[in-house]
């Protein structure tokens, strides 16, 4: 058998493509020297080594899979096995840790792990506003296959309004939510109308573009939005009226409980998971109902929805406006909870983020889009913690770097290896005979 | 009037960049319908090739001639870039070919967000200042006044005349043109008919790849500039000139490129530079509105 | 000949061009209330650019599509209703549609014309009982006072819903597919998914149904099925149905009315016996599949 031979030639050739690919851009280094000009490190062992293990990689992998690198062809994309069993008590486990969370945290904290500040913060809380995130992707692109290039102009209108309304007319963070919600649904109509006529990669597109005149309108309107300074100092939200910090006269103080951040920590997290349940909850009865079915009716064929009489202009506005609405909702608590805004937190980068999100997650599965969240949202930050890193990059690499080219690497591949997502299987909105009994004599009596 | 011909040098010439970078769209959407993202970061690695390059030569090697030099970077770069290009399409694309219709879209994206990433990672995050070069003016009267015309504008316009007369010879009278065409009209057909679609698609990539080389050669040249964000916001421009000529048209996307390198140039010299990219996106958005198909585009006929 | 006494649909003049490309010219005739009505015509001839007039998706050059409900128009009528810039009659009987004027979506909610595609099209993720909910969207919308009562779970709904299930399950039955209704439709054999796409045609309550090419890629037993299929479904709602069809076993067997086009151009018009010995049809057809023809005109099945 000449397999060991071939899979040589192919790892040569492999890692010859390597060097080709390296020799420029990674084999010299341009820096700026004294004097500002241009001058070169030549960096060949880095060259080679990347080119030597991509060499080793590829001998490797073509000894196991001796036929080639590409998947056969995809095959029938449709699938009927009912959803494995473990995927329907999922949500309920899922719940049942996200309630739990912060005494996990807690848990790991005093075990010895990272600060419960952190683990909550970054981990809990923002995971999920993405998640409340994708869920409002979700019905736009997931549900309805409006592919939204820039959501994030719905998370800015949120943000940006709700700062803007609890800092300058002095309103109230419960009064401000809903509010964010309705102006982003608004501007959500506002941008889908211009679309409607649009077809699959335009409407891609043309949103990007509207975020992006969005981000240059933040960026350039310096006397209401601050500029690329943005907005700070925007008030915490209360309960009830009482502030949850630690000093004299908020809640946690009145109930005589020992100065902590804590507290306010934990609120800002029920709060997000609320958020987050609600938009689960609502989504999961607008599948259910006419302007759902609709929706993914419209994403599995736009043409056959207009022969049965849907009106696709206002199901496409619909879904704009409800998923804008979320969107809305999740940067009126992020304006409210980090007390800063700035146009950086609402670039492109966020909306690649988002979509990439609900793709993997799988297109239209809620479940999905909690655990795409978390492991991409969650997997780029647990990066940021390995020191490992910058003991083979060197003490100066910043990590944050790495972490969005990892992020970049794994879209594709996640891409390659499943195009259907995580979890690619779709429950149906209704049964004529449920599931239990499926393939069994149907538990209703046929006449 | 001597600044109006002023500005209108100078939209062309970056006019010349976007339709470039364009081609590269145009003719990948044209054969597989789908927007590859990461072209625009693919222009903003050729720009950093074209700079390694050149200060490979000038300083390392000690090429003393600049037009030489030149040359040298403009065949090395090419070779390069294609070779990004191919091994792009090869492991992000190709795998995804027949899947659905999202998968390879994302897939570019995030090909583009590793790119940007991994030139950052490499190059580092700082802005690649380049002494100016070909930077002598020709002084041309005109009316009262006069208006000046830089090498390197003069040579970013030559370039790019000469480089489209090429395509268009290689896609009219080739067959490596001919099975693009007939792969853009129906894949299976073509297929069946013995044309290797996968070889056409690579080759068109590579194309794509080239021509972005070249624009990132003439943007490094012109602005004497570089970073590792620069891939984005022309990408999103050239994209919007591919859109604007009609998208899967070369002519088209030549035009578009010009068109919209001179509303850039014009809305910054009468209006005000903050808002240029609103002008530009703006376009996109109310070209695509009302004219669905663009300029030069075939109008598209819903099959039903 | 009721499509002369008692018209459900005229089509007057109508012309079709795509640029300078004449798909329909001048093409008048009219489908009787309760009639099964062929189209037919060679290939290119624009038979589904008719249905496409028809249905919404093409707007015609000119000519118009006055459909009425509730009886045969009356000529006056419909002048005066083309006077004005109206699309349709509010409250009169009978009810007066101009579909040229209509958007599609329109076409199939008010005017209650379904049409099922040359290439299917069905929602191939969604179940094949979803297929048949999505097609009552009107019906169901309306119940939910427009997803507000719905979201709440209001009674109103449900048994809308709940009826909704009644009419796609009594559908299910008429074409068999009551085992596969969980299944993705995508996952159904070709002739299964043709039954559930004029199931689905059906959910929506039409006046009149319009298939393109229901026999296409069918078997000889199968399309033997649809022809009893589509005489009971007329014989059970009344629905006048049109028909493109290539299969002239199939045209021959069910058309009470068969209507022929060449180029855009009306060649012939009757019923199945007149047309089958139509000269201008022979002709038309010779040429294009003479065998199906001849056999067509000695009125023997195929083979």
């Amino acid at each position: 058998m000449g397999a060991p031979a071939d899979a040589l030639k192919r790892a040569l050739i492999v890692g010859l493509v390597t060097l080709g690919l390296a020799f420029p851009i990674v084999a010299l280094r341009t820096d700026a020297n004294f004097s500002n000009q241009l001058v070169l490190t030549q960096r060949w062992g880095l060259a080679f080594t990347l080119a030597g293990i991509a060499f080793v990689a590829a001998f490797l992998l073509a000894l196991v899979r001796p036929v080639g690198f590409e998947r056969t062809t995809p095959g029938k994309t449709v699938t009927s096995t009912p959803p494995h069993p473990f995927l329907r008590y999922l949500p309920y486990i899922g719940l049942a840790f996200l309630l739990a969370y912060p005494f996990i945290a807690l848990g790991i904290s005093s075990a010895g792990g990272t600060g419960v500040l952190k683990l909550v913060d970054t981990y809990g809380i923002q995971i999920l506003i993405y998640v409340l995130l994708g869920l409002g992707l979700n019905i736009i692109l997931g549900l309805a296959g409006l592919l939204d290039l820039g959501f994030v102009a719905f998370y800015a209108v949120g943000a940006y309004s709700s700062a803007l309304l609890t800092t300058t007319f002095g309103l109230s963070f419960w009064l401000v939510l809903p509010l964010a919600g309705i102006l982003a649904a608004f501007w959500g109509v506002m941008i889908s109308l211009p679309v409607l006529r649009l077809k699959g990669d335009y409407i891609a597109i043309v949103t990007l573009a509207f975020a992006e005149i969005v981000r240059l309108v933040l960026v350039n309107w310096v006397p209401v939005t601050g500029g690329y300074a943005g907005i700070s100092s925007i008030p915490k939200p209360t309960l009830f009226g009482f502030s949850l910090g630690s000093e004299p006269g908020s809640l946690p103080y009145m109930l005589g409980f020992p100065p902590s951040p804590i507290y306010r920590l934990a609120f800002m997290y029920y709060l997000v998971l609320a958020l987050a349940l609600a938009a689960y909850w609502v989504t999961i009865r607008l599948r259910t109902l006419p302007v759902g079915r609709a929706w993914e009716a419209m994403r599995e064929d736009e043409i056959a929805c207009r022969s049965l009489g849907i009106n696709t202009v206002t199901t496409k506005v619909t879904a704009f406006a409800a998923g804008a609405f979320f969107g809305g909702l999740a940067g009126a608590f992020f304006s409210a909870h980090y007390g800063f805004i700035s146009p950086k937190s609402f670039e492109f980068l966020e909306s690649a983020m988002i979509v990439a999100i609900v793709v993997l997650g799988g297109l239209g599965s809620m479940v999905g889009v909690a655990i795409a969240a978390t492991v991409m949202i969650g997997g780029t930050e647990l990066l940021r913690e390995l020191g490992l890193l910058k003991a083979v990059f060197g003490p100066d690499f910043d990590p944050a770097q790495y972490r969005m080219m990892l992020f970049g690497l794994a879209m594709v591949m996640l891409m390659v290896w499943r195009p259907k997502g995580l979890i690619a299987t779709r429950e149906p909105t209704v049964r004529l005979k449920p599931p239990a009994t499926r393939g069994a004599p149907a538990a209703v009596p046929a006449e | 009037m001597d600044y109006f011909v002023q500005q209108l040098i100078n939209g062309l010439t970056l006019g010349s960049i976007y339709g470039l970078i364009a081609i590269g769209y145009t003719m990948v959407y044209g054969i597989i319908g789908m927007v590859n993202f990461a072209h625009g970061d693919v222009f903003m690695l050729a720009a950093f090739i074209a700079l390694i390059l050149f200060l490979m030569l000038t300083q390392l090697l000690g090429v003393g001639s600049l037009g030489l030099a030149l040359l040298v970077v403009l065949v090395l770069g090419m070779a390069l870039t294609s070779l990004w290009g191919w091994v792009i399409e090869r492991l992000a694309y190709r795998p995804l070919r027949g899947s659905f219709r999202l998968a390879p879209l994302i897939s570019a994206i995030g090909m583009s967000i590793f790119l940007s990433n991994f030139v950052q990672l490499v190059q580092g995050p700082r802005n690649k200042t380049l002494e100016p070069i070909l930077s002598n003016v020709l002084v041309i009267p005109v009316g009262d006044g006069s208006v000046t015309l830089a090498e390197k504008q003069l040579l970013i316009m030559v370039v790019t005349a000469a480089l489209l007369g090429v395509l268009w010879y290689v896609v009219r009278h080739t067959s490596l043109g001919r099975a693009q065409r007939a792969c853009e009209q129906d894949r299976k057909m073509a297929a069946l008919l013995g044309v290797d679609v996968d070889r056409t698609i690579s080759l068109t990539f590579i194309i794509g790849a080239m021509l972005a080389s070249v624009a990132g050669l003439l943007w490094m040249t012109y602005y004497g500039v570089v970073s590792f964000s620069d891939g984005f916001v022309p990408g999103v421009k050239a994209f919007t000139a591919a859109v604007l000529g009609g998208i899967g048209s070369l002519p088209g996307a030549v035009l578009g490129g010009l068109l919209i390198g001179l509303i850039e140039t014009f809305w910054s010299a009468y209006f005000t530079i903050d808002y240029k990219d609103v002008a530009a996106f703006s376009i996109l958005a109310i070209v695509l509105i009302f004219l669905p198909s663009g300029l030069l585009g075939r109008p598209d006929v819903e099959k039903v | 000949m009721r499509w002369l006494s008692e018209p459900l649909l005229a089509v007057d003049h109508l012309s079709m061009r795509f640029g300078g490309l004449v798909a329909i010219n001048d093409l008048s005739f009219t489908v009787g209330r309760g009639d099964i009505t062929a189209l037919i015509g060679p290939n290119g001839a624009g038979k589904t650019t008719v249905f496409n007039c028809i249905t919404g998706f093409y707007k015609p050059t000119s000519g118009r599509l006055a459909l009425s409900h509730g009886g045969p128009a009356d000529p006056a009528a419909v002048a005066t209703l083309t006077r004005s810039d109206k699309k349709r009659t509010h409250g009169a009987t009978p009810e007066l549609f101009l579909l040229e004027r209509m958007p599609d979506h329109a076409i199939a909610s008010e005017a209650r014309v379904a049409r099922t595609f040359q290439n299917i099209r069905l929602f191939p993720g969604m179940t094949v009982l979803e297929n048949l909910i999505v097609a009552q969207h009107k019906t169901l919308m309306a119940a939910s006072d427009y997803s507000l009562g719905g979201i709440l779970g209001l009674a109103k709904y449900r048994a809308a819903e709940h009826k909704a299930l009644e009419l796609a399950r009594a559908w299910l039955e008429v074409v068999g597919l009551v085992e596969r209704a969980d299944d993705p439709a995508g996952d159904l054999p070709y002739g299964a998914q043709r039954r559930l796409e004029i199931a689905r045609a059906m959910c929506t309550n039409p006046v009149l149904l319009c298939l393109d090419e229901p026999a296409a890629g069918l078997n000889n037993r199968e399309s033997a099925e649809l022809t009893r299929l589509l005489r009971g479904i007329r014989a059970q709602t009344g629905v006048s149905i049109l028909l493109i069809e290539h299969d002239m076993s199939v045209v021959m067997d069910i058309s009470d009315h068969v209507v022929v086009i060449e180029y855009g151009v009306k060649i012939a018009d009757g019923t199945a016996d007149a047309v089958k010995n139509d000269p201008k049809v022979i002709a038309a057809y010779l040429g294009v599949d003479d065998e199906e023809v001849a056999a067509a005109a000695a009125g023997s099945v195929r083979p």
